[in-house]
This record gives structure tokens, C-alpha cells and sequence, in this order.
């Protein structure tokens, strides 16, 4: 017909039949359906839908293509900060005067899942920033600190991180041990953060350390760091199992200045600024194995009808029926959790419980989905020229960044303790 | 100071909502039409059109006055108007057509365009369509129009450049032995081809500014005109399966299977 192939799905794979003895490579052409999200049962409103959409065509055309080669390279593509700021998608939780669009989290949840739609470890970097820095910022920053770092961040001249994990406290957080002593002026961080995600090419980092370790969880302050501090370095990439193309890496703080108009939030009210940003950080991300479990299923399903053996399409045999039921219906119940959950953030009402649930639910289907994906594509799924091998790669991930799942179900069910040892007391 | 005898550059953009360019059309058991329940977008070359008005405003900045962009359709063609809008129309016009309605054909179009272009009081110069939209791939609208109303004409553009001052336009047309160069007189009808240039997706800031950009509604009575189709469609089918082909062992057997299929030399 028309229009260039750079609008083309990437996971699109052109091949021709190969003669008997060679090995057979299916073909999955041009697409009968653009993707099988269920819009009627999504609940958008016209509005919401228009914003899904031209995030949809941005991602297809700026990120799809590139996304296999984002992969294999384990490179971030780093002229899509820019053009991630032009079309608005750094801000969208950000009060206009900061550049941003204003909108709810239900906004940037739906945009997290149309980038991983496109590529998973794209969107990760590009959720990292733009939630888990920027928002972090703009709820706790003050207006002077506002002002200096968000305008960059939401237009992608800088790109943003936040650190609060460390090599000896993962899922005990709050036992994390960079220091941050008392200096004149301000502080001065010595220690060290893990499995920082943009951690390679931050300018802006929202570092979480220990400003009195006797006090525990009430002697943590949130920072606002930058690149080329003294004494602040990075090692070296880390060569991760997926999510490859999103930077992680290791911090490295000895005897860092940082000045005292640099504390974000409250001194030693650190755990609050961090333990809220996870429930939105939960939340928003839940939009990732949303995004990758549809790019399974549209693919697997448009694969299973094009293969065809014992003459007729494989998609019609009973137990590859019931696959692509059983991937449906789980991508559908973990959207209609997950958009819940963000309708009920917009109006004010943030539940731990919820948020932690949202992603809890939606990366354990999202691994059993892709992984079904891969298997619905036989022995073609497991070479990775086919994209169902890196979708569940990078749906690996959700089980253990924001939180584990064993933290969350721990989290979950002590939510229900406590509110049991109220009513008891 | 003088004012400028120039007059500013009011440009229309019509544009047409169809069936989605990826997806696999298929044609309905009634044989009558195809399958519509599909996700639906702006024609293909209607989106080069708006690029284009936007670029040239890009280029020529306050030479031109005003883009506008017009539909014909029902309810839910308003969509490509706020598409248009984000690209960066200033203003839409919605000629509403009831959902049950038959689709208007070309000449309805036309017909319809001239009555919107007439009722301008700045008055329209430049008329940028798509050369043809993906559905029934008819490529008339444009050609009607400029015949409707008697403005000069270049089709399957692949370069424009308007000078507003001199009032002309130089077209490279996309012909079949290759491109030719007009240089046309305002008022001028322009149909886009594929090469004209790509378009731009609508950033999310301006999707949002375009919320507040006014959409005129009209209806076919307001204009006075009857989009009642004059064609009946007696069937829809899927092209005939390609059968293979064979091959030929010499240039002689070559020409025995041509003269079979009945085709003869060109005698120049």
C-alpha cells in the first residue's frame, strides 16, 4: 500500500519459505487487527483514548523499531530523552509552569504501558526518570528546587534517576548505610547504591542515605544529587538477563558534598518521601507487564493463525485455544486491577495495599503470559530473532524491581494485621 | 507606511477518516461492504496534506493567515479533526452526515467542498487534499473540486512551493515518465502524494492545546447540497487468489506465451 516500513510493528518478521531441509521460519505479516486491547473493556474515555493512541503512534514510530537492536546492544538510544520531552511524556504528573501536562497518574500509567508495548527496557528508563525522579521532586521539592530541576528533566535536556537500594539492603531498605554526615553547609555522603536504573547517565538523582543510622527508618533524608559532584562516580554498566538498553549501575559516594538547599523533603523524614513514592513508583510501573504482556499476546496470536501444521492453522488445535484464552484473560483481569487502582490514586485515594496488589498481580501474570507467548511460537520462540524471548526477559523484572514479591505479599498481608490489631485495641 | 497589497495565505485542508492502513480488510458476508467494526485513522495522504499547510507556515510564517481543516462525516469523523488540530490547524469545520447515512461519494464531496470554500468570507486560496483516500482509492475529490470551481489544478504533488506575494505556486507532480514542474496561479486545488513529505505525530502538549481550538458544526442542509449517493455498489470481493505463474525457458517460448494470452506487439 503506502507509508514507509519505519510504521511498521518491529516485531514484524519478513521471511520466505526455505526449501525442505533447511529450517522452516514462519512469517508474520501484515496484521489483521493493530492489537487486541480491548477498548471497551479498558473503560477509556475519549480523552484518555486520544492520549493512549498518540503515545501508541509515537512509541511505534520512535521506539518499535529500534527495540530488538536496543536489546541485543544493551544500549539505551540516548536521542529519545528529547524527543520523550517534546512529546510531553516527561511531565505528565508535573504542574505546567514546570513544562508538564498536569494529568493524573492513570495518564502516566497508561503512557508507561504503551512504551512497553514497544520495548520494555525503554520504557523502564524512561519510568525511573520520569516517575521515580521527577515525581518525586515535584511532590516533595521546594519551589526553588522546583524550579531548578525539573524544566530540564521534563524536557529531556537531563535525564534523572533515584537511588535507594544498596548492595547490603535490597529488600530491607531502611538498613541502608550510606552515610551522610553532618557537614559545613551541608552533608557529606559516603557509601555505596545497587541496581540504580539511569545510573550510567544521570544528571539528576534523588539519593536516599543515612543522615543519623541510630535512629533507623527516623534518620533517613532524601537528596537531590548531581553528576560531576566530587567524591560521586559510577562502575560500570551491569549486564543484566533483560531489560538490556535500560542503564543500571552501582553509585559510588566518598566523601560527597552536597549542600544543604539539596535535602528533599524533611531531615530524617526521608522514610515517608521514600515510602509514598514507592506506592505511585508500584503503581505507575504496573503498566510495564501491561504493556509486555499485550506485545505476547498480539503477537503469539497473530502467529498461531499464520503457522500452520497437520494442515490448518495451529491456533486451532484445543490446547493452543486455551492458551490464548488463558494469556486474554489474564492481560484483561490484570489491566482492569491495575487501571482501578490508578482511577482511585487520581481521586486522592492512594492504598499501599493496592498499589503493592497492582503490580504484585499484574508482573506474576505478566511472566506466566509471556512465557506462554514464547511457548505458542514453539521452537521459533526460543531464537531470539523473534521478539517473545525478550518480552519475558524484561517481564522478569517486575517480580523483583519496586519491591519483591515476596515483600509485597509480606507488605499486603501486614497491612491486614495492623488494621486487625486497631480494631482489637 | 503602505499597507501590503499581498493578501495572506488562507489555506483549507479536507481530510477524511478511514479504515486504520494496518489493518487486514475484510470483506463482509453480504458481499456489500467490508468488515468496519476496525480501528479507524486519518487518511494516510490527508496527514501529508496537513503537514504540508503546517510546513508551510513553518516556512512562510505570517504570510499565512489561517489553516483550516474540514470533514464530511458522521459523528465520530470529528476525531480527525482534532488529529489535524494537534498538528497544527488553527480551526475545523464538522459537516456532519447521520451515522446511518450511506458514505458520500466524490462528487458529493466536491460539491460540498465548493459550498464551505464559497461561504469563507476571507475567502480560501490554496486547497490542499489527499490524492486519493485508502478506502475507495477513487482519486476524483481534488479533481472535481478544482473543476467545480474552476481553479487551476495540480495533482500527485510531490514538492509545493507558494510565493503569496506573486500569487502563483510551483508543483512537482509525480507523473509517469517521472516529475514534472508547474507553475500555477492562485486559487489552486493541490492533491498530495506519498513523497511529499512525513508527518508528524501529534505531541501530547498539543493534542491538549488542540481541546480548545473551535470545531464549526454544519450540516449538508446548511450548505444546501444533497450528498445522496448517485452509484448503487452491487458487490464487494476479495481480488481474484493469485495463481502461480510459470517459467519460460527461452525468449522465443516467452513470446509464444504472450501471443497465447493475447497480447500483441505496439506497433510504433
Amino acid at each position: 500500500m503506502l507509508r514507509s516500513f519505519s510504521r511498521l510493528p518491529a516485531s514484524v518478521v519478513f521471511r520466505t519459505r526455505a526449501t525442505a531441509n533447511a529450517r522452516t521460519v514462519a512469517v508474520a505479516a501484515q496484521r489483521r487487527h493493530a492489537s487486541f486491547y480491548n477498548t471497551d473493556v479498558a473503560g477509556l474515555t475519549e480523552e484518555q483514548a486520544e492520549f493512549r493512541n498518540a503515545v501508541h503512534e509515537f512509541a511505534e514510530k520512535e521506539i518499535a523499531p529500534r527495540a530488538s537492536e536496543i536489546d541485543r546492544t544493551n544500549t539505551f538510544p540516548m536521542d529519545l530523552w528529547e524527543k520523550f520531552g517534546d512529546m510531553g511524556l516527561l511531565g505528565i504528573t508535573v504542574k505546567p509552569e514546570y513544562g508538564g501536562l498536569e494529568l493524573g497518574y492513570f495518564n502516566h500509567t497508561l503512557a508507561m504501558e504503551e512504551l512497553s508495548r514497544a520495548s520494555g527496557s525503554v520504557a523502564l528508563s524512561y519510568g525511573a526518570h520520569s516517575n521515580l525522579c521527577v515525581n518525586q521532586i515535584h511532590r516533595w521539592g521546594t519551589p526553588a528546587q522546583k524550579a531548578k530541576y525539573l524544566p530540564d528533566l521534563v524536557a529531556g535536556r537531563k535525564v534523572g534517576s533515584l537511588a535507594m537500594s544498596e548492595p547490603g539492603s535490597g529488600s530491607d531498605v531502611v538498613s541502608m548505610t550510606l552515610r551522610a554526615a553532618r557537614a559545613d553547609g551541608g552533608y557529606r555522603l559516603t557509601g555505596n547504591k545497587f541496581w540504580i536504573t539511569n545510573g550510567p547517565v544521570a544528571s539528576t538523582l534523588v539519593v536516599y542515605a543515612k543522615t543519623e543510622p541510630e535512629k533507623g527508618s527516623k534518620g533517613i533524608t532524601a537528596f537531590i544529587i548531581e553528576k560531576g559532584w566530587e567524591g560521586f562516580s559510577t562502575h560500570q554498566k551491569l549486564d543484566k538477563f533483560g531489560m538490556r538498553g535500560s542503564d543500571t549501575c552501582e553509585l559510588v559516594f566518598e566523601d560527597c558534598f552536597v549542600p544543604e538547599e539539596n535535602v528533599l523533603g524533611p531531615v530524617n523524614g526521608g522514610a515517608k518521601v521514600l515510602m509514598s513514592g514507592l506506592d505511585l513508583e508500584r503503581l505507575v510501573l504496573s503498566g510495564g507487564p501491561l504493556g509486555l504482556m499485550q506485545a505476547a499476546f498480539d503477537y503469539a496470536v497473530e502467529y498461531v493463525h499464520q503457522r500452520k501444521q497437520f494442515g490448518k492453522p495451529i491456533g486451532e488445535f484445543q490446547l493452543m485455544q486455551g492458551k490464548l484464552a488463558d494469556m486474554y484473560t489474564k492481560l484483561n483481569a490484570s489491566r482492569a486491577y491495575v487501571y482501578a487502582v490508578a482511577k482511585a490514586c487520581d481521586q486522592g485515594k492512594v492504598s499501599r495495599r493496592d498499589c503493592a496488589g497492582a503490580i504484585l498481580y499484574s508482573s506474576d501474570r505478566a511472566v506466566e503470559v509471556t512465557m506462554e507467548a514464547m511457548q505458542s511460537l514453539g521452537g521459533n520462540g526460543y531464537i531470539n530473532e523473534y521478539p517473545t524471548g525478550r518480552f519475558l526477559r524484561d517481564a522478569r523484572l517486575y517480580t523483583v524491581g519496586a519491591g519483591t514479591q515476596e515483600i509485597r505479599r509480606m507488605l499486603i498481608g501486614r497491612e491486614f494485621n495492623e488494621e486487625f490489631k486497631r480494631q482489637a485495641a | 507606511m503602505r499597507p501590503s497589497a499581498v493578501r495572506l495565505l488562507n489555506i483549507l485542508v479536507p481530510v477524511k477518516r478511514t479504515v486504520d492502513y494496518a489493518v487486514k480488510i475484510r470483506v463482509n458476508p453480504d458481499q456489500k461492504g467490508v468488515d468496519l467494526n476496525v480501528k479507524h485513522s486519518m487518511n494516510p495522504f490527508d496527514e501529508i496534506a496537513v503537514e504540508e499547510a503546517v510546513r508551510l507556515r513553518e516556512r512562510l510564517k505570517d504570510e499565512v493567515k489561517s489553516i483550516k481543516v474540514v470533514t464530511i462525516g458522521p459523528t465520530k469523523a470529528a476525531e480527525t479533526l482534532r488529529t489535524a488540530l494537534a498538528m497544527g490547524a488553527d480551526s475545523g469545520i464538522h459537516v456532519e452526515v447521520p451515522d446511518s447515512a450511506p458514505p458520500p461519494e466524490p462528487l458529493g464531496i466536491a460539491k460540498a467542498l465548493r459550498a464551505v470554500i464559497q461561504r469563507e468570507k476571507e475567502g480560501v486560496d490554496l486547497v490542499i487534499l489527499g490524492k486519493q483516500a485508502i478506502d475507495d482509492d477513487a482519486s476524483q475529490t481534488g479533481q472535481m473540486l478544482a473543476g467545480l470551481l474552476d481553479w487551476a489544478q495540480a495533482t500527485f504533488a510531490s514538492k509545493v512551493d507558494v510565493d503569496p506575494k506573486a500569487k502563483t505556486a510551483n508543483v512537482t507532480r509525480e507523473i509517469d515518465g517521472g516529475l514534472e514542474e508547474l507553475k500555477c496561479q492562485l486559487p489552486l486545488v493541490v492533491t498530495t502524494d506519498l513523497r511529499l513529505n512525513e508527518p508528524r505525530y501529534a505531541s501530547l502538549p498539543n493534542i491538549m492545546k488542540a481541546k480548545k481550538k473551535p470545531i464549526e458544526k454544519l450540516t449538508p442542509a446548511d450548505l444546501k447540497i444533497d450528498l445522496t449517493p448517485l452509484l448503487e455498489t452491487v458487490k464487494v470481493t476479495e481480488p481474484p487468489k493469485r495463481k502461480g505463474g510459470g517459467k519460460v525457458e527461452s525468449v522465443d517460448e516467452l513470446i509464444a506465451k504472450l501471443k497465447e494470452a493475447g497480447i500483441t506487439p505496439v506497433k510504433s
